[in-house]
């Protein structure tokens, strides 16, 4: 009975949470001064085409009925056709989304497997050099501009040397070979066995993954590097050492340990941010992914698009935040009674 | 030790990305590859599309009734159609279809161009109005637009148009035949194939089509059976890069063979490079600036003389503005027949200030202007801002995002606004149309012409473009043309500025494209690698 409870309890909070994200989208997307039947029919189309589309689109009725009608069809499974691409806007996110999630992964793998050990050091050598060294590349990321990065990042590796593939997901000689399962093309070239498209994909995906990766990589060695500060000052540390446990072990073991959870949460909201949509990394790079998707839709108040990419970032932030909830009891013992 | 073995994956994670082959330059043989910004197609439906980048894949995969060749692109000629016979009172065109198949294989029937035009009558989406200003409408449109045999089509006018007009407007991607019997088979709820055909192809030109993913790529390939000759190359793929930089690298780099969106600057940084050539072609859109005559500033004519001499024509064409705009000053853009090419205004501020003193304004006044916040809009606008100050008119930039500046434009809210106009098919009276016809003035008038939208009250030459329209002399229709744009050029609430030139900018081995004013005179069916 109490899981229930509490079963039902989440799923009503849930279902406000979405509910407000929603409203919220819809009025900024009906108050921009943009009217979104011109990018249908154009400037220039008949009155009685225009005035057909407008009715098409429900925008003759008041505001709040035009939401209702949208929550009807989106509780019924029908996200709608976006004024933008001219398809279903399920279809498109099924498009958009995989090669975001992709760049994202990659992004914050690079990140973590950096940005963790940096962040270690750094705080281990505070004051001295390595701890210099952290923080200066941390300050680069957090100033430099990532369009500008991700274009030198270009003319240097791409156009320079050579040695990563452009702009794109994939080379001209390989476009329409493989059929999307999973939308990520790492993962279906792998699982079709075409590793030479596997090797194409991925020397399209490691400039933008490193350039996104570095940002995220500034941001997690930072705190990496404030939670261990925090913990080596802790008595246990002190403890463990007196009692004559190697250093690595005091470090790596017990302290970093110790800032798992919080640093979970971090991970997690870095990955979030970054699954919404690095619009212009997504720019400098031809990269077909949600983000460019939204604010395209967004500029051109093509408001099913930019709900059903809301919709999607919601539920990625909600089933991360559930995740890392999950992870805390797996890290800290005292969260799983 | 879970961190250990984090660090070793994460190590060989980068050396997998040093270690990852060098990029293969060079695109396939027999493909050609162009970087082009694509985000604007909504459909690749010819009965619907009303877009550029649209227009163009159309103009490539399908025939129209009447169509220029990437071999001419001045005179209009019969295409899906081989000839035709205009009835005495002018109102009857009778067209012999020529022999050609579509892509399935299937012949083209007179059936076929019948449906075509009756399709886009009935759907009567974006570009439906080219079709139905002739007077068809969805119930008579059946018994207007007739196949009289497999090869005899017959179409029947009830407005008042020459025959010129009408097979002018039978040039319009709207008039593109699509195969009936293919389109049928994919009808859902009386769309007439609509929702199907918006992404994939029924057509017989020069190029199939098979794949469109939006904003991402569109993948043409050749058909060997187009009438005029198959194509060079195989296949055309055309890749969405919105970042006009990547597209200069891409092209630089060799892994694409033409770039179509650089921006002045980066053509210039190109000049040095003997692999790539850049050429100027004229595009068919007029830049202009509008006063809305609802401002009783605005609407006194000393002031819209003394706008005429306070903007930097040369001045802008010769710097930021140069290869990608000309200086033109008429409506009609020049590159087609019935241009007025004359430019009789030039930045003079004395001339503008005693104009104003004229129009009692001695020390100007101040005024908005709406403005796209990008190029080249935004930096016309400047400009423009920069001169009128020198001779007292304040002006005050207001930048917006395009959508937005149209949304007040058509709403009549503005005071000043700088934007551009393109026809929609190759006639002056697509644009005299807009420019010189405001039938109706009232704030709820059924139609939005540039004209209402600036509020300009014209009743003569309302009645002088209908006249224009219904000439069947085609000497003495282009002469009165060209008295409108002379009108509009002397007086008006427009300040036209300049005509769009396109600067593709092509790998040296490529030869062949065709690129013409209209984004549908735009051919890729002669490109050799």
């Amino acid at each position: 009975m109490r899981v229930l409870l509490l079963v039902l309890r989440t799923l009503g909070t849930l279902a406000l949470t979405f509910f407000g994200l929603l409203a919220v989208t819809f009025v900024i997307g009906r108050v921009v001064p943009i009217d979104p039947v011109l990018k249908i029919v154009g400037d220039r189309a008949l009155p009685e085409v225009y005035e057909r589309v407008r009715q098409e689109l429900g925008l003759h009725l008041p505001i709040w009925q035009q939401f209702l009608l949208y929550l009807q069809k989106v509780l019924a499974g029908d996200f709608g056709r976006s004024a933008l691409t001219g398809q279903p806007v399920l279809a498109d996110i099924a498009r958009f989304f995989p090669a975001t999630v992709e760049l994202a992964t990659a992004a914050t793998l690079l990140g973590v497997l950096l940005g963790v050990p940096a962040g270690v050091v750094a705080a281990v050598h505070q004051g001295r050099w390595p701890d210099h060294l952290v923080r200066l590349l941390g300050l680069v990321g957090y100033s430099v501009p990532v369009f500008w990065l991700g274009l030198m990042g270009l003319v240097l590796f791409y156009a320079k040397l050579g040695w990563v593939e452009g702009p794109g997901r994939l080379g001209v000689a390989f476009e329409d070979l493989l059929e999307p399962t999973t939308g990520l093309l790492l993962v279906d070239a792998a699982l079709a066995g075409e590793w030479e498209i596997f090797e194409n994909a991925l020397g399209h995906l490691i400039l933008p993954a490193s350039v996104l990766g570095y940002f995220s990589l500034a941001y997690i060695s930072r705190m990496t590097r404030s939670f261990m500060l925090a913990e080596l000052r802790q008595e246990y540390v002190t403890t463990a050492r007196v009692k004559g446990v190697p250093e690595w072990r005091v470090v790596w073991r017990h302290a970093l340990g110790n800032c798992m959870v919080p640093l979970v949460t971090v991970i997690a909201l870095s990955y979030g941010s970054l699954l919404e949509g690095a619009v212009l990394t997504e720019t400098v790079f031809a990269w077909p992914g949600l983000g460019r998707y939204i604010t395209d839709s967004l500029f051109n108040a093509d408001m099913n698009a930019v709900l059903g990419g809301t919709i999607v970032v919601g539920c990625v932030f909600i089933g991360l935040n559930l995740l890392s909830d999950l992870l805390y009891r797996l890290l800290d013992p005292r969260a799983r009674t | 030790m879970r961190i250990g073995t984090g660090l070793v994956v994460g190590a060989a994670a980068v050396a997998l990305a040093l270690g990852a082959r060098p990029a293969a330059a060079a695109t396939p043989a027999d493909t050609f590859v162009m970087a082009k910004q694509i985000d604007d197609i909504i459909t690749l439906d010819p009965q619907e599309s009303f877009e550029f980048s649209g227009n163009e894949i159309n103009a490539n995969s399908y025939e129209r009734v009447m169509n220029f060749d990437a071999t001419d692109l001045v005179n209009l000629k019969p295409a899906a159609a081989e000839s035709y016979t205009v009835s005495d009172d002018g109102k009857t065109i009778t067209f012999k279809i020529r022999e050609a198949k579509f892509a399935s294989g299937a012949p083209v029937t007179a059936e076929d161009v019948a449906f075509s035009l009756q399709r886009g009558v009935k759907m009567n989406k974006s570009p439906g109005f080219i079709l139905t200003q002739l007077g068809w409408d969805k119930d008579n449109v059946d018994k207007l637009v007739k196949a009289l045999d497999p090869k005899t089509l017959q179409i029947t006018i009830t407005e008042d148009f020459g025959a010129g007009f009408v097979l002018s407007t039978l040039s319009a991607n709207i008039a593109s035949v699509v195969e009936k019997k293919v389109v049928l088979q994919h009808e859902k709820d009386g769309d007439l194939g609509n929702g199907w055909l918006k992404t994939n192809y029924a057509g017989s030109g020069a190029f199939t089509l098979r794949s469109w993913k939006p904003n991402e790529s569109v993948v043409l390939e050749a058909n060997p059976t187009f009438w005029r000759g198959a194509p060079s190359i195989k296949r055309v793929v055309i890749r969405h890069v919105p970042e006009p930089a990547t597209q200069r690298l891409l092209l630089e780099k060799g892994d694409v063979d033409m770039a179509r969106n650089l921006s002045a600057d980066q053509i210039a940084g190109l000049a040095g490079n003997k692999d790539i050539i850049v050429e100027s072609s004229p595009k068919a859109e007029v830049y202009y600036m509008a006063l809305n005559q609802k401002d009783e500033r605005l609407r006194n004519p000393k002031v819209r003389q003394a706008m005429r001499w306070l903007v930097d024509y040369h001045g802008m064409t010769e710097s930021f503005l140069k290869g990608r705009f000309k200086v033109h000053q008429a409506f009609w853009p020049s590159g087609f027949a019935g241009s007025l090419t004359d430019t009789p205004f030039r930045l003079d501020v004395a001339k503008g200030k005693a104009l104003l003193a004229e129009a009692g304004y001695p020390n100007g006044f101040e005024v908005n202007l709406d403005a796209s916040n990008s190029y080249p809009s935004i930096n016309v606008a400047q400009s423009v801002q920069a001169t009128m100050g020198q001779a007292g008119i304040k002006v005050n930039i207001i930048p917006g995002e395009q959508k937005q500046v149209i949304t007040k434009y058509r709403a009549r809210n503005h005071q000043m606004v700088f934007l551009y106009w393109s026809p929609d098919y190759v006639d002056p009276h697509s644009n005299a149309d807009t420019f010189t016809r405001n039938p109706d003035n009232s704030d709820n008038a059924k139609s939005k012409p540039l004209a209402w939208r600036n509020s300009w009250e014209i009743p003569e030459l309302t009645k002088k473009t209908d006249a224009a329209a219904r000439e069947r002399d085609p000497e003495k229709r282009l002469q009165m043309y060209l008295e409108l744009q002379k009108a509009v050029q002397e007086d008006s609430p427009f300040v036209i500025m300049f005509q769009a030139q396109d600067q593709p900018a092509r790998r040296a081995n490529v030869k062949g494209f065709v690129a013409g004013p209209f984004a549908d005179q735009t051919f890729y069916r002669l490109v050799q690698k």
